[in-house]
């Protein structure tokens, strides 16, 4: 009689809670509908559309040069690469002969905002898994890079410094100095990331064997970009379709086939190294040239489907146009990498402690208006 | 025994992880980024070429460059330029020629995308670098961006 008293009372029961849209942990606005026992958890849903702008019904709208100020605003931590590629789709479709010297600067920004996103999260996540200092030393970095944007192309978040056909004005007689300034400082900061947090053993405690991913889910659920490469499936966009002067440059991909979070961080950090040898490859000798291709002050796509990828920061981002060859495009698609790296969190959380599903999360490197578009 | 092993490594490797720390604790005035806002006021300078509003310059006989073409205006993506021209009698030559009455401006709808700079054929409008646009009413972030009784200079054409 007692021991079956004692039994029901502690009978365990799954329950729900909510975690989000106003979680400091998701970065933004997105729900998660978490169904646990006890600290465990049963299955982890996402809850989207809070930031929901529809912009690709606004792109239908928008004339081709229109078009590119909007995708500043889907993974504003990437923005200049979400601009060129869709820069890069419309050029194609029209068959334009790009300048080298765009090509060049269009690389080097595009490394300089990879480097950008992930100190930010690099700062974010240490924050994510209790340690604050993190945050101040990726701001700090970062704080470089917003400033060579900003003297070059007027703003630090929403550039829109791309337009189709080329860029919309010449750089800064001061980028070039920045850079280099910006590359040697960073130099010396980059190891003190890893003194700081990498090295440390209650971070790897919390980090190594959480989240685990394997190569072939990896494929089966589309994770790209760092996600991906943690878990061994090579798909960087820059190695397999080089696109602008990618094809101009040696180097690594960085891969890692542990698959767990502090793979995923690993690739993440070793990217930032990456980026920088890029940037030194290029930044010495930018070809003379024009900044611009003469295009019609009202573009027209011919009639048919153009579809380009590039590697944001966080993964492949695909930019799909449908033309029917009218000023305004008929349909516009963006895969977006935030939306199907965060489709498998799901499966990489089940099993663990809420406090994985953090760690998880924070290396997925979710950005919600990226997600919801 | 690898329960204490693992205090000692942790305790090493956070004090490894405050020898960083502990070094910019005693040098922060170097790296310090923190901007004292609202006291450097006089200072601080944006870049040349920062987004802060559209504006449109006028020399000192208040003379714009605007023809009213209306390239802005076709180039904004969200509406935020609104051209309100007419046609009237050009001194110089006795012709019809356009010209704007108001040249409105809405700064609570501009995404600072640059579109209608880029447009501009006779670079009649131009990026202005001031940063504080908060208001306590919206209506004033709706500009008339000529001067009243401004006219367009002699011999700009589009």
């Amino acid at each position: 009689m007692e021991t079956t008293l004692i039994k029901s009372n502690f009978k365990s029961e799954e329950y729900f809670i909510n975690m989000g849209p106003q979680h400091p942990a998701t970065h933004g606005v997105l729900r998660l509908l978490l169904t646990i026992d006890g600290e465990i958890i049963k299955k982890v849903e996402p809850d989207l559309g809070y930031i929901h702008r529809s912009i690709e019904k606004m792109c239908e709208r928008d004339s081709y040069q229109q078009i590119v100020h909007l995708t500043d605003r889907m993974d504003y931590l990437s923005s200049h690469i979400n601009n060129e590629a869709v820069c890069l789709t419309v050029e194609n479709a029209l068959q334009l002969d790009i300048p080298d010297r765009v090509k060049v600067i269009r690389t080097i920004l595009g490394e300089l905002t990879r480097i950008a996103s992930h100190t930010l999260w690099w700062g974010v996540m240490g924050m994510d898994v209790g340690a604050l200092t993190t945050y101040f030393y990726g701001f700090r970095d970062r704080e470089m890079i917003n400033d060579i944007f900003e003297e070059t192309c007027g703003a630090r978040l929403t550039m829109n410094y791309n337009i189709p056909g080329g860029l919309m004005f010449d750089i800064h007689p001061n980028f070039v100095q920045r850079t280099k300034d910006f590359i040697k400082h960073f130099k010396t900061k980059l190891p003190e990331y890893d003194t700081l947090l990498t090295g440390n053993v209650i971070f790897q405690k919390r980090m190594k064997g959480v989240g685990i991913l394997s190569k072939e889910d990896a494929i089966s659920f589309g994770a790209s970009g760092p996600v991906g490469r943690g878990s061994g499936y090579s798909c960087d966009v820059r190695k397999h379709h080089p696109y602008s002067a990618y094809d101009k440059v040696t180097f690594n991909e960085a891969l890692k086939t542990e698959g767990d979070t502090f793979a995923r961080y690993q690739v993440r950090i070793q990217e930032m190294w990456e980026s920088m040898a890029i940037i030194e490859q290029l930044i010495d000798n930018i070809p003379e040239g024009d900044v611009q291709v003469a295009t019609n002050a009202v573009i027209k796509l011919p009639k048919g489907e153009f579809y380009q990828k590039v590697e944001t920061a966080r993964g492949e981002l695909g930019v799909y146009i449908i033309s029917t060859g009218t000023k305004n495009p008929y349909r516009v698609k963006f895969r977006s990498p935030g939306f199907s790296n965060l489709s498998l969190l799901n499966h990489i959380a089940v099993g663990g402690k809420i406090g994985d599903l953090v760690a998880s999360m924070a290396t997925l490197d979710l950005v919600i208006p990226d997600i919801d578009r | 025994m690898s329960y204490f092993s693992d205090i000692y490594k942790g305790i090493k490797t956070l004090l490894t992880g405050m020898s960083v720390t502990g070094k910019y604790f005693l040098t922060s005035r170097k790296g310090a980024i923190t901007q004292q806002y609202p006291d450097n006021r006089d200072t601080l300078k944006m870049f040349e070429r920062f987004r802060g509003e559209v504006v449109m310059p006028h020399d000192e006989n208040n003379e714009h460059q605007c023809t009213g073409c209306q390239k802005c205006e076709l180039a904004c993506p969200n509406g935020s330029i609104e051209i309100i021209w007419d046609r009237g009698i050009d001194e110089a030559t006795g012709k019809k020629k356009k010209f704007i009455d108001r040249h409105i401006y809405h700064l609570g709808l501009c995404t600072m995308c640059g579109l209608c700079i880029e447009a501009c054929p006779t670079d009649a409008i131009v990026w202005a670098q001031n940063y504080e646009n908060s208001t306590y009413d919206r209506t004033q972030l709706t500009k008339v961006l000529n001067r009243p009784g401004s006219k367009v200079k002699a011999g700009i054409e589009d």
